[in-house]
């Protein structure tokens, strides 16, 4: 259920260029149901929109939630000014994240660009828990932006790629995947979604779970802001981000 | 709470205080946060004759003080409001107001017709103000005589009373407000939002995919408050008063300058359980500036 309470953050810290990790404590951690569901963030009371943020990691027994982002407004320029102690006004946990209790891979791939891995991180630390053998692939854009790749390498391989090449393999991501072919049999991507898309078209036959980045209104299903269309033939047409997703398997919407 | 009770054309409320039309969806997704036989009425999101899917994304920005969207108007149709959106709604003790609209006077008049025979439904918000949409919204609320050949015809259809929703993107409210009042409206709802823009510097482009939004929040409240001030002293009907609603004190002041009831829109994006708090926290508010029944505000500063 989702609920709203204001979460004392207990720890914030730069961890790359403009990208900040910042762990925060309450009640909300203990509804997380999935890896992939997000948090609903008012960042200041006079602001006329929260800002959705991927919960990142959570530890239900210390009732906390970690939560990386990066410095792309407004909004978040004004979170990485808040400091340990002060309170943030939490809505969550909300969406759809990885099912994770029907998964039934046995080997799977994580494929996630910029801003767009931390999700993975929880997602990857359950299947490892499952016993499911991980391989991760993390894009970013330079040397200076990368982060969470020890973290990674903990549950499994790692790739990383820049696309300037200052940091492991020069390129996009997609361009490591076909070195990976027959190294697992499921994959989950987040990212933004010219990276979706071409991961699902590279990967194609997979299954596969993808998780959707958009502009959110109200973060509950009501205001249809963050709409995706569905395929052809789907008897509601559309799927709402925030509510029936983040996460959607691969073919449900159009990317 | 008697204090709060108070009537209005095809409405019992048991207090003045409702969620805005789009702002609210059909109260599924609210009901997992408080019960919806709190609130005054449910005003739900607008109707047209078929499905529509709406604009592309991005279809919201957060702006100062306020936020543009351009939905334009997605929802499933009417028929399949009536049959799948509803039922649901019928379970709660709350009267419904269903917002209206469509892209032809026959339109208008077909989905008027259909959803105001369902006995879910109490009142009808006639949604000639929608600014993000390309044919039929705004331009039906933007000149006299087709708002007030749409309401005549809505009126004829309808099997409930129907307010008309105006739109502040004209020059002479009070006229349209006239107007839509002569064509036989029971009531008016206003204001529905500005139309506005905001560019992405990045990519030197409009944000909203659409190009325009509107905007709604508190940056418009002034004007949402000197549009119903107006209106008031020229029209006998009453008035639903909305735009940028996000406390007690502004609810009251919406009361004072001529609004019977107020609906909250946007903020409920900020925060879900706002009509309930505000609903909960009037009486006191009432006290402290020296009211003991709601009917005692409306209209209260042209006294």
């Amino acid at each position: 259920m989702m609920i709203r309470e204001e979460m004392e953050i207990i720890f914030h810290e730069r961890i790359a260029e403009d990208t900040y990790r910042m762990t925060l404590q309450g009640d909300l951690p203990a509804e997380i149901r999935q890896p992939g569901q997000f948090v609903h963030i008012l960042i200041d009371q006079s602001d006329s929109l929260r800002r959705p943020i991927s919960i990142a990691d959570a530890d239900t027994a210390k009732q906390t939630l970690t939560i990386l982002y990066k410095i792309l407004g407004r909004g978040t320029a004004a979170l990485s000014k808040k400091q340990s102690g002060d309170h943030l006004d939490v809505l969550g946990p909300g969406g759809n994240g990885f099912p994770i209790d029907s998964i039934t891979a046995e080997r799977a791939l994580l494929v996630g660009g910029g801003i767009g891995v931390p999700p993975l991180y929880y997602l990857a630390k359950q299947l490892k828990e499952k016993g499911i053998e991980v391989t991760t692939v993390l894009g970013f854009q330079h040397e200076a932006s990368v982060f969470f790749e020890e973290e990674f390498r903990e549950l499994g391989e790692v790739f990383v790629t820049t696309n300037d090449g200052s940091y492991g393999n020069k390129g996009f991501v997609t361009e490591i995947l076909p070195a990976l072919e027959g190294r697992f049999d499921t994959y989950f991507s987040c990212g933004p979604a010219v990276m979706l898309k071409a991961v699902s078209e590279k990967l194609d036959g997979y299954e596969g779970y993808l998780s959707i980045e958009e502009r959110l209104g109200c973060g509950v299903g009501a205001c249809f802001a963050c709409v995706v269309q569905a395929p052809e033939g789907d008897s509601k047409g559309y799927r709402k981000i925030c509510h029936d997703g983040p996460v959607f398997r691969t073919g449900e919407v159009i990317l | 709470m008697t204090r709060l009770r108070l009537s209005m054309p095809g409405l019992d409320l048991k207090n003045p205080i409702m969620p805005a039309s789009g702002c609210f969806g059909f109260g599924k997704e609210f009901s997992e946060f408080y019960d919806l036989s709190e609130l005054g009425a449910v005003i739900i999101k607008a109707a047209t004759g078929e499905t529509r899917y709406g604009n592309p994304t991005p279809r919201v920005a957060e702006t100062s003080a306020g936020m543009l969207n351009a939905i334009g108007l997605q929802n499933p149709g009417v028929d399949r409001i009536i049959s799948e959106e509803l039922p649901y709604l019928s379970e709660y003790n709350a009267p419904v107001i269903a917002n209206v609209a469509g892209s032809t006077v026959e339109e208008y008049v077909e989905v008027a017709e259909k959803i105001s025979r369902d006995h879910t439904i109490n009142a009808l918000e006639l949604n000639i103000s929608c600014p993000n949409v390309k044919e039929g919204g705004v331009q039906f609320g933007t000149d006299a005589a087709l708002a007030a050949e749409v309401t005549r015809q809505v009126k004829q259809a309808s099997e409930v009373p129907v307010y008309v929703k105006l739109s502040p993107n004209v020059t002479d409210i009070v006229g349209m407000a006239k107007a839509v009042e002569k064509a036989g409206a029971d009531g008016l709802s206003m204001i529905n939002t500005l139309a506005g823009m905001r560019l992405d510097l990045h990519r030197r482009k409009p944000i909203i995919a659409n190009q325009t939004g509107g905007l709604s929040g508190p940056a418009i409240k002034p004007i949402a408050i000197r549009m119903i001030y107006q209106v008031y002293q020229e029209v006998d009907i009453p008035i639903i008063g909305m735009g940028g609603i996000e406390t007690v004190e502004d609810i009251i002041e919406f009361l004072l300058a001529g609004a019977s009831a107020v609906a909250v829109g946007s903020a409920n994006f900020k925060n879900p359980f706002i009509c309930k708090e505000l609903i909960d926290q009037l009486p006191e508010a009432m006290e402290r500036y020296g009211f003991d029944q709601v009917e005692e505000m409306i209209g209260g500063a042209h006294r």
